[in-house]
């Protein structure tokens, strides 16, 4: 069994608790996460790290239900994930906004159809309402002009932009980020880093970003949750992670420091 | 359910313990499938209905399949009408070309002939757009949005399959019967009064009926599984990931599809005649 921490927060907007997640391998079951336990604070952001396969996307699809553990309990705003039933979870996930690793445009729809889209499904607004409202975002989201392009004539940082105005369309409380700056160069991961700390500031969301660009993304973070071999560890801020004497955070911290110090580890 | 690892099973035992694993995967498969049908049937009826995207499926399924029915009912008419010759004037009974041609398309020819090629057509097109919007994570993103993916994607299919397949039928047995008249009548010299009388005598509301229960089954059972194999790209077992599944699952919805088709036919005659 995997040591767990609970970061202490009675304001806890995500509980994982006792969580246990496999696979079929080869040989067996391969554990992604054991018996793990942690909290995610509101209207704060929590950064996910760890290395590839570590179960970071998987979590991610655990909270939405996209997923069911093999055991344990998942609570969003104290409702039980593992227990909703089909309505039920459809009723949650009007909480989330989901900015997705491959951004998961509708590819048969234009940029202006793909933000619309949750405004037309979910809501009653008018057309005209719909369109103003998608004008605003879009254009918060320097997206003005490209309305009328489709997903695959945009270049990989727009992509993530339109499925970062789709996402906020709904106004979310929590809003989860698959690996927002995969694939993206280092003036386009800024440029999202930059529009996620502003629509942040302005709508005040809870936000879950998962994530291996370290230690960049520690810049964002006010949580940090370490993923390793099931295993899961969380610090309170960023900074508390090289007082940690675990063998493969310090490595992990030797590691970070060696690629690039930033002040988020300071 | 967790699977023992090989290793851990006697050796003796493991050709019954492959067997149970497969036996279990497809119980397992047919109950997701089963889900699915129902709330893609379901899907139909919730609100708010998207009329514009069951349009646009029943030009992509019915109006795009057209040309090819045409040419299949045409020359599978006229190769009846040219046969059904042949064999009639053996026994000197081309009177009855009419019959024979009408009652073949529209009890057995017309709904199978039609099944097949609207699943080849637009069966392996759905099942592929399904599964890269399912590898993508697009589906997962309607979920994620609060939006049923069953009335957003798969319930239109639904119902614009059901509605284009019988009238795709319809079409081929008139049009294969015209192949029929042209083969027969026209190249072979059998009366054309003789012909018509011969097939307004033999064919009963019953072999009419036949025929459009046969292409209501069809229709659902195309789009079923075609849209159900792609749904389910990522939990069927030896399809691979990526690309390659979706290419894969595409070729195996399209031969289950065809097979249950050639199968149903069977089984609705045997009931219904």
């Amino acid at each position: 069994m995997a040591i767990a921490r609970t970061a202490d927060n009675a304001d806890a907007v995500i509980r994982f608790i006792e969580v246990t997640k496999s696979f079929p391998g080869h040989e067996g079951r391969n554990i992604v996460l054991d018996r793990v336990s942690f909290t995610i604070p509101k209207g704060r952001t929590t950064v996910i790290a760890g290395g590839s396969g570590q179960g970071k996307s998987v979590t991610l699809k655990l909270v939405l239900g996209l997923m069911r553990p093999d055991s344990g309990r998942i609570l969003v705003d104290g409702q039980d994930v593992t227990s909703l039933r089909r309505r039920e979870l459809e009723q949650l996930r009007t909480k989330f906004g989901v900015l997705f690793q491959g951004s998961a445009l509708f590819d048969s729809l234009t940029v202006f159809e793909n933000v619309a889209l949750p405004l037309r499904e979910r809501t009653r607004m008018t057309d005209e309402e719909i369109r103003q409202q998608v004008a605003v975002t879009l254009e918060q989201l320097e997206l003005l002009g490209h309305e009328d392009k489709f997903p695959a004539q945009l270049s990989g940082g727009m992509k993530k932009r339109v499925g970062l105005a789709r996402a906020l369309q709904l106004d979310p409380e929590i809003l989860l980020f698959d690996e927002p700056t995969t694939g993206l160069d280092p003036l386009m991961t800024n440029d999202i880093y930059r529009l996620f700390a502003r629509t942040r500031q302005e709508l005040g969301y809870t936000a879950v970003i998962v994530s291996h660009d370290i230690p960049k993304v520690f810049e964002l973070a006010d949580q940090v949750i370490l993923l390793n071999k099931g295993e899961v560890d969380v610090f309170a801020s960023p900074g508390e992670i090289k007082y940690s004497t675990k063998p493969y955070i310090r490595e992990f911290v030797e590691m970070t420091m060696n690629c690039g110090k930033t002040g988020a580890m300071e | 359910m967790q699977r023992m690892p090989q290793s851990d099973i006697p050796f003796l035992l493991r050709p019954v313990a492959r067997l149970g694993d497969r036996g279990i995967y497809v119980l397992r498969d047919l109950g997701r499938m089963g889900v699915f049908l129902l709330y893609g049937i379901a899907g139909v009826f919730k609100h708010p209905f998207r009329f514009r995207e069951v349009v646009k499926q029943l030009g992509f399924i019915g109006a795009g399949s057209m040309a090819v029915i045409f040419f299949t009912a045409i020359s599978s008419g006229m190769v009846l009408g040219l046969q059904g010759y042949y064999s009639l004037h053996k026994f000197g009974a081309e009177g009855m070309l009419g019959s024979a041609v009408s009652l073949t398309l529209i009890m057995e020819l017309g709904p199978v002939l039609t099944a097949l090629m609207v699943t080849g057509r637009a069966g392996s097109a759905m099942c592929a757009e399904i599964g890269i919007m399912r590898i993508s994570e697009q589906i997962d993103a309607l979920e994620c949005m609060a939006i049923d993916p069953f009335r957003y994607l798969i319930s239109p299919k639904f119902l614009a399959a059901l509605i284009s397949v019988p009238l795709l039928t319809a079409m081929f047995d008139v049009v294969g019967i015209f192949g029929g008249y042209l083969a027969g009548v026209k190249l072979m010299g059998v009366n054309s009064g003789a012909f018509f009388s011969s097939m307004q005598q033999s064919v009963t509301d019953h072999d009419i009926r036949l025929g459009i229960v046969k292409s209501f089954v069809f229709g659902l059972l195309f789009v079923w599984i075609c849209t159900g194999r792609g749904y389910f790209v990522q939990k069927i077992r030896g399809a691979g990931f990526g690309a390659e599944s979706v290419s894969r699952v595409t070729t195996q919805a399209v031969v289950i599809a065809s097979i249950s088709v050639l199968i149903f036919d069977y089984l609705i005659t045997a009931v219904m005649l």
